[in-house]
This record gives C-alpha cells, structure tokens and sequence, in this order.
C-alpha cells in the first residue's frame, strides 16, 4: 500500500535496499552450506582416495557398500547386512526415543498448561534451560549417574536390591536413554503450546454430558495436541537420528548409529564417498519424515 | 466463584507426579556431577570430604585455558557477525513481501534442518576441496553459519511485535529514512539483539561435532578438549571444568529469558 504511493526512484531504491539487507547472510548460507551440501550429493557418486578425498571416477560403490561386501577372493559382491543394521538401529533408537518423549512429555505438557501463569513461566523456564546446557556435558553428567559405580548403582546395592552392579551404561538402553534426555525439552514445549490454547469449558461440557475423566482425556484432551505433536515428533526423531554424542559417549563405542558411522568415513576409515552416500541417506530419511509428518498434520487439519 | 471446581476439572490424576519426575530426570544428572566437582578425593564416586581443589587444578591447566579463550574468541566473533547477518536479513524480510520470500527464508533456516553430522562433514569435505587449510578460521566460518537462524528468530520476533505506527509517525514528523531507524527502530530492537546474539553465542560455545570435524591443530576449543580428557573417563578434572560450563550456560540463558519476556510485554 505503501509501496504504491512512493515515486518509483524510491520504489527502486527500496528494492535496493532489501537484497543490499539480505544478501550477506544468504551468500554466507549458500557458499559455507548449501554448497558443500552440493558437494557432498557429487562425492557420494565418486570413488575414495586413499587417504581420504576422491578419485574423479563415477561410481555407485559409496552406496553399494551399504548392502553389499566386496567378497576378499573373487572381488564379487555379497549382500552383507552390517550397515543396514546400524540404519535400522538408528530409526529404531530414534522412534523409540521419539515415542517415550511422548509418553513423558503428554502429562507434562498439560500439567504446565493449567498452571497459573506464574508457576507457568517458572515451570516452561525448568524445561527450557537444560536445552540450552552444553549437550556433551548433559551426556556426561547422564554418563556419570549411569556408570557401574555411579550414584543410582551405588542407592540400589545399598537398598540392598541388587547384588553386583546394573549395566546401566555403554549399551542400547544408555543411548536410548540418552536420547531421551538430549531432546525431552523439544517434545514438551510445542505439546505445551497446543494445551496452552486448549478450551478448558470443553472439557467441563464433556463432563456435564457424563463423559468419563478417560474418555474426556482420549478424546477431547488429546485430539487438541496434534499440531504439537507432530511439531514435537520431528523435533525429537531429526536429531535423535542423526544423534552422534549419545551413542558415541553412552554406547561406548559398540553400538553404533548412523552419525558415528559418517564420522568415521571422515576420521579413520577415510572412505569419503561412503560417508557422503550415508548423508545423502540420513538427510533423505529426514525429509521423509519431514514430509510425511506435514502431510499427517494438513489431512488432521481436514478432520478436525 | 466456579473457578476452583474447573481447576478441579481439568486436573487428572497423575500428571503433577510425572511432570516433577519430567524435571527430576531432566535436572538429576547435572545436580549430581555438579555436588561431585565438590568432592576433595580423587575418586569419583567416593564422596571425601568438599574441596574446590579440583576447580584449582583445571583452572591452572594452561591447555585448558587456551582451550576457553579459544572458545571465547571464536563464540564471540561468530555471535556477534552473525547477528548482524541476522539483522539484515530480518528487517529485509519482516513486514516486506517480494519473490523469493520463501526460499530466502528456507536458506536462512537450513542449518536448522540439516542434521548436525551432515554439516560437519559436509564443511570438512567443503574446506578441504577449495584449499583451506583447517584451523582458527574454518571453525569460525562454519560457526557463523549455524549462529545464524539462532540470531535470526528472536531479532524477527521483535521486529514482528513493533509497533509499525512508529514509523510512519517518525515519517510524519519529517524524520529521514536514516534517522527512523537509528532512532524508533533501533533502540526498540535492542533486546530483541541482544538474545539473539546471546543465543548465538551459546550454540556456539556448545559445539562439539562440527568444531571437531573443521579444526586443525592448535585450535581445540573447549568441549573438544573435554571430549579429549574423556578418554580417561571421567575425572574429578572433567567434573570440575563441566560444572563450570554448565553454570556459565546457565546464567546466561537465563539472560537471555529474561531480555526475551521483557521484548514481549511492551
């Protein structure tokens, strides 16, 4: 409206002015970013080097190698199930990460949600800070109270409950665990958000009408957190799958996920154009996820 | 009146208990480490006794020290270009429609996007290709990179909240494009600025994997040297230097909250 009323030199100049604004940080994004993003996409099609880097070749052994082992005699290709594994084990970790930030984040959320607005900002600031907190050091301190002769072993044999020490570290269940606690602030606030703009009259109407406390909960409660849900879904499984100090602090270095797997490529193994076809992969099963859950939340939309 | 029968209402059994075992479980782990930084014995887990020997001990080591100033320097030039970056490109596109809107705002956001291991291996391949040699400054620029969006939200928040009448009414009392923004749009900004660039400046000296994968010799920051230390497990030395960390980070996003509430009730 505005824009209209100016001459159209100052028009032009305003023009000016906006890409003069925001080219800067766009430039500094595509050249440091989207480019060796780019990079990567044209590496994972090359053949290594070997001592790292590539050979200018194409080649689809970067991805090959991801189902396939070059047989040691023949140099013929056997289908090895190695590396899928530790694809599966990193989905798995992450959903199930995923799906217990949910199930803690749920009561949470709601709980906070009808609060009175100053035991609200206090709790909302309980939830927040950790995110914010060093997520190494987080992983560490989990490390510390999960050891062998951590504080929880120490309270169990004390109580007498358990014999030798629990192997609560350098597992599955540490990076699971571990995950959880990285990401449990990213569920709980979008889910807090939803609740925050919850009707509660809905619910004293569900009530009037001899609605059980279940079945007022299931589903009047429930349906109302979808957008933080799906919000908080992706929050949670995107860096979860791609998660490289929780498995590589907690799992002790036995269980690996897909992000230790890439950093090797680049560290020892020194397999680039494996380690760049293994992005690809993890940057493709985010956008499925990213897409499948935007979908999800436009047909909810639709429903509800 | 009706009010305390709707809380009544809206309350279901059970959901005050998970919520403190929620922040029990979210707080334990650092509690514990940070009363253990305490303890004079050398052992971690056998409590002898409070001392701040330790605290000591990390703050004279001079690999430590170098490691915190580098982390400093780089935190604090990567926040505070960043936030100008961020700056640009908020004012350009908040409350300014022009073609491309959309995907200027998905290439401001895409570090958010892209998993972190993905960026760091990604800038190593990156550097290595065009020649630079890895150190200080490959650190910094990829630092800039992902400090971006984190200064970029709360600056566009703040812009989104001002008041778009003060403008036009410097406008109507003659004041130059210039002098609207040095004086109304600016100082109206400033805490929208400053959390930005304290963000910035946090997830800059929380990172580990991507400074990990584009440092070179002689340019360890802190979380790589706490990653280091680790090998030997953890250490009377890690729990000291981690508790530090964790107090400094504290504080400031408390900061940073507290700037941030105080953009949103004006």
């Amino acid at each position: 409206m505005t824009d209209r009323a100016l001459p159209l030199s100052s028009r032009w100049s305003e023009r000016a002015v906006t890409a003069g604004l925001l080219w800067p940080s766009l430039a500094v994004i595509t050249v440091f970013m989207v480019i060796p993003v780019a990079i990567m996409a044209v590496y994972s099609f090359l053949e290594p080097a070997t001592y790292g880097g590539v050979v200018w070749k194409f080649s689809t052994a970067g991805y090959e190698q991801i189902l396939f082992e070059r047989d040691f005699l023949d140099d013929s290709l056997v289908f090895s199930a190695d590396y899928l594994l530790i694809l599966w084990r990193s989905v798995a970790q992450a959903a199930i990460a995923t799906l217990l930030c949910l199930i803690i984040s749920v009561p949470t959320a709601y709980y906070i949600a009808t609060r009175s607005d100053r035991a609200k900002t206090i709790w909302i600031y309980l939830i927040t800070i950790p995110y914010w907190v060093n997520l190494l050091i987080r992983t560490i301190a989990l490390l510390f109270i999960l050891r062998d002769d951590g504080p929880i072993n120490d309270v169990l044999m004390a109580a007498g409950l358990v014999s030798a020490p629990l192997s609560l570290s350098y597992n599955s269940f540490a990076i699971g665990l571990g995950l959880v606690y990285s990401f449990l602030p990213f569920m709980v606030l979008p889910l807090y958000s939803a609740f925050e703009r919850f009707d509660f009259k809905l619910l004293e109407a569900a009530y009037d009408l001899y609605a059980s406390r279940r079945i007022a909960f299931f589903r009047i409660v429930l349906p109302v957190m979808r957008p933080g849900l799906v919000a908080g879904g992706l929050l949670v499984f995107i860096p979860a799958i791609g998660s490289f100090l929780a498995p590589d602090i907690l799992g002790g270095g036995k269980t690996l996920m897909i992000g230790n797997l890439i950093g090797t490529q680049f560290q020892g193994a020194r397999n680039w154009p494996f380690g760049a076809a293994l992005s690809m992969i993890l940057m493709t099963l985010t956008l499925i996820v990213l897409i499948w859950m935007a979908r999800r939340a436009a047909r909810t939309k639709f429903n509800g | 009146m009706s009010n305390a029968r709707l809380k009544d209402l809206r309350a279901f059994t059970g959901f005050g208990s998970v919520a403190a075992g929620c922040v029990i479980f979210l707080y334990a782990p650092i509690l514990f480490l940070t009363v253990y930084s305490f303890n004079d014995g050398r052992s971690v887990s056998q409590w002898s006794g409070a001392s701040l020997r330790w605290y000591a001990k990390v703050l004279h080591n001079s690999d430590i020290q170098a490691a915190a100033v580098n982390s400093l320097i780089i935190a604090t030039v990567a926040a505070t270009v960043a936030t100008v970056l961020a700056l640009g490109a908020a004012l350009a596109m908040t409350n300014n429609r022009f073609r491309g809107e959309e995907a200027a705002y998905a290439t401001i956001t895409l570090p958010l996007m892209v998993p972190e291991i993905v960026t760091a291996v990604a800038s190593l391949v990156f550097f290595v290709s065009v020649g630079f040699s890895l150190g200080f400054t490959t650190i910094l620029l990829a630092h800039i990179v992902f400090c971006i969006p984190f200064a970029y939200l709360p600056i566009r928040a703040r812009l989104e909240g001002m008041d778009a009448t003060l403008r036009s009414a410097a406008a109507d009392l003659y004041a130059s494009r210039r002098q609207a923004f040095t004086k109304i749009t600016l100082p109206l900004l400033v805490p929208g600025l400053v959390s930005g660039w304290l963000l910035a400046f946090i997830i800059s000296l929380d990172d580990f994997i991507i400074s990990s994968m584009v440092a070179g010799p002689g340019s360890t920051t802190l979380p790589m040297h706490i990653y280091g230390m680790l090998r030997l497990g953890i250490t009377p030395e890690v729990n000291a230097i981690s508790s530090l960390m964790l107090i400094g980070s504290t504080l400031l996003v408390i900061v940073a909250g507290v700037l941030n509430r105080g953009g949103k009730t004006t």
